[in-house]
């Protein structure tokens, strides 16, 4: 059914679809390590998947976004280790606490423009950062974290090896990008374009642009939610320090590089920047100086990301052959 | 009953008074024209109408409601669509999803709907793309549907930006500065499409610098000056008056 968007049978399509099957070969070929690489690619690359949501698409600037993913970690952690809840079960649960997280905090700062949003977000990631250190509530288990999270189970299998992990992440990461593509394709998401486009005019042309605005930051937050609780679920055992502004910097810097806006280039862009530091990690501390220069290169020579957005394509043929018809 | 009534409407920024005291109104099925020189608070009014800018006295009645503290979008649910002066389209995005944007207002899908393109959900996308298609065929662009709407011409443009607001359906469509930039062959179809639009039902209040045009399609004028309304009537009331014709088109250097 959804198959009238993407068209007949295109050289891109082709593409997309050689390298799903051959990343779904790799694990066959590749020692633990390097599929372990490949499971961090998957989460950043949703992570990503669901920051392109506020910053792609709405253009909002959100350096925080590791807040939200802390917050899902923290509730699957918290209810899982004390109530012995499973962990997969609590994935709605996870994208509610970070969805209700970000609609409490994003309301009194969603009307501040550009940098100034930038600058609070990067403050709203630091507080929560601090506040798992502190200890907050007595939950969080300050900087040591929580351990002893259970493994995920799927249909009565545990979810243990890496190998059996990557399919998990990256069954994930195809059903977000199948939804996130949906999403792309409807009022929602082209609400949130007119919207980055200029605001004025989106608000003159009848669209509700505080409530876009707040209502994106609730679904990337919620989204990130639900991979903080399969994080947990991977490595047991979470602090704070994962959820530092350096991860919300690599979030971030996967959606412009990759290219703004598009879900292809989201993607790429994870594999460049958590998968090309792995494979030149040889060249020890030199490898950071070039991928920082080849940062600035490509911001330089190519803004809009290596794979920009492509405007929708509709099918208009077919309506204006029916137009006749009432 | 008048569709729109502006009453005693004051608005100053700073220690600049840009509307002072200004009342009229706009019957249904008019063509009405909001004139005056630069500065003289014309596009101020508009903004005022459409919930841009908040008066600071004053009362605006769109269909006896009072429309002057609701948000914008709110307003153009109403029944008020508007162009701007200054081209505003979404530029990086097609001519149909500029037009599409115009929808939104009459659609329904949320989150949930958008993320499971839902049958009620792809139905209605259906329904909106047709109308859309119909109004772009309306002003004439649907050859360019699927352009970005920077690749237009200026005065493409500003078909689009009519196409946009037609497609809020609204009553009342108030243009700012519609043949702005156009040459007299694009401003001659302007007009047509003015008294097509009409025709349609739909009430027009337009701000214009080309006196022809506003001679020839409004019913009715508002002359503005230095905020302050100092004239109303018919063309060729307008035409005939003293002060009108002293501050605005007498001067030899103006026209």
């Amino acid at each position: 059914m959804q198959k009238k968007y993407n068209g007949k049978i295109n050289p891109r399509n082709a593409v997309y679809t050689a390298v799903a099957v051959v990343l779904a070969m790799l694990p066959a070929f590749l020692n633990p390590y390097w599929v372990d690489v490949l499971n961090s690619i998957g989460i950043y690359a949703i992570l990503a998947l669901s920051l392109n949501i506020i910053v792609g698409h709405a253009g909002l600037f959100n350096l925080g976004h590791a807040a939200f993913y802390a917050i899902g970690a923290y509730t699957a952690a918290i209810i899982n280790t004390r109530f012995g809840v499973p962990v997969l079960w609590l994935l709605p649960l996870c994208a509610l606490t970070a969805g209700l997280f970000a609609l409490i905090v994003a309301r009194p700062i969603i009307h501040l423009r550009g940098d100034y949003l930038c600058i609070v977000t990067i403050g709203v990631g630091e507080i929560v950062r601090i506040a798992l250190i502190n200890n907050v509530f007595g939950m969080t288990g300050g900087a040591n974290g929580i351990f002893g999270i259970d493994r995920p189970s799927v249909f009565g299998y545990t979810v243990r090896s890496p190998y059996q992990f990557f399919y998990l992440i990256w069954a994930f990461a195809g059903l977000t990008i199948f939804l996130f593509h949906l999403l792309e394709y409807s009022r929602f998401g082209r609400a949130l374009n007119y919207l980055r486009e200029d605001e004025v005019a989106a608000e003159g042309s009848g669209i509700n642009t505080a409530h876009y605005k707040l209502a994106c930051f609730v679904v990337g937050a919620a989204w990130a939610g639900m991979v903080g609780n399969i994080y947990a679920a991977k490595m047991t055992i979470i602090s704070p320090e994962s959820y530092s502004f350096w991860e919300s910097v690599l979030m971030f810097t996967i959606v412009i590089l990759g290219g703004s806006g598009s879900i292809p280039g989201v993607l790429l862009g994870a594999f460049l920047i958590i998968g090309l530091p792995e494979i030149f990690r040889e060249f020890a501390n030199a490898r950071m100086l070039i991928f920082g220069a080849a940062m600035v290169v490509m911001m330089i020579f190519r803004t809009q990301g290596i794979l920009p957005s492509r405007p929708r394509s509709y099918k208009l043929s077919k309506l204006r052959a029916g137009e006749g018809s009432p | 009953m008048s569709l729109l009534s502006i009453k005693r409407l004051t608005k100053s920024f700073g220690g600049l008074t840009a509307v002072n005291n200004v009342s009229f109104d706009v019957e249904p099925g008019q063509i009405v024209g909001l004139i005056g020189p630069n500065g003289a608070g014309k596009t101020t009014v508009f903004n005022l109408i459409t919930g841009i800018y908040r008066p600071d006295q004053g009362e605006i009645l769109f269909d006896q409601q009072a429309v002057s503290r609701l948000p914008t979008h709110r307003t153009i649910s109403l029944g008020i669509a508007r162009t701007f002066q200054t081209i505003r389209l979404f530029q990086n995005l097609s001519v149909l999803e500029n037009v599409l944007s115009g929808r939104h207002c009459l659609m329904k899908s949320g989150v949930f709907s958008s993320l499971l393109h839902t049958p009620r959900q792809r139905r209605e996308e259906r329904a909106a793309l047709v109308k859309v298609l119909q109004y772009l065929e309306f002003v004439g662009l649907s050859d360019q549907a699927e352009q970005l709407a920077k690749n237009l011409s200026y005065g493409n443009q500003r078909l689009l930006e009519i196409a946009r607001a037609l497609a809020t359906e609204p009553r009342l469509l108030i243009l700012d500065e519609p043949a702005g930039g156009m040459n007299e062959q694009e401003t001659s179809s302007l007009v047509a499409l003015i008294t097509r639009m009409r025709e349609n039902g739909i009430t027009i209040l337009l701000i214009e610098h080309d006196m022809s045009l506003v001679m020839r399609v409004c019913e009715n004028i508002v002359v503005l000056e230095y905020g302050s309304k100092i004239a109303e009537g018919s063309p060729e009331e307008i035409k005939q008056n003293r002060r009108v014709i002293e501050a605005y088109l007498g001067t030899e250097d103006e026209e």
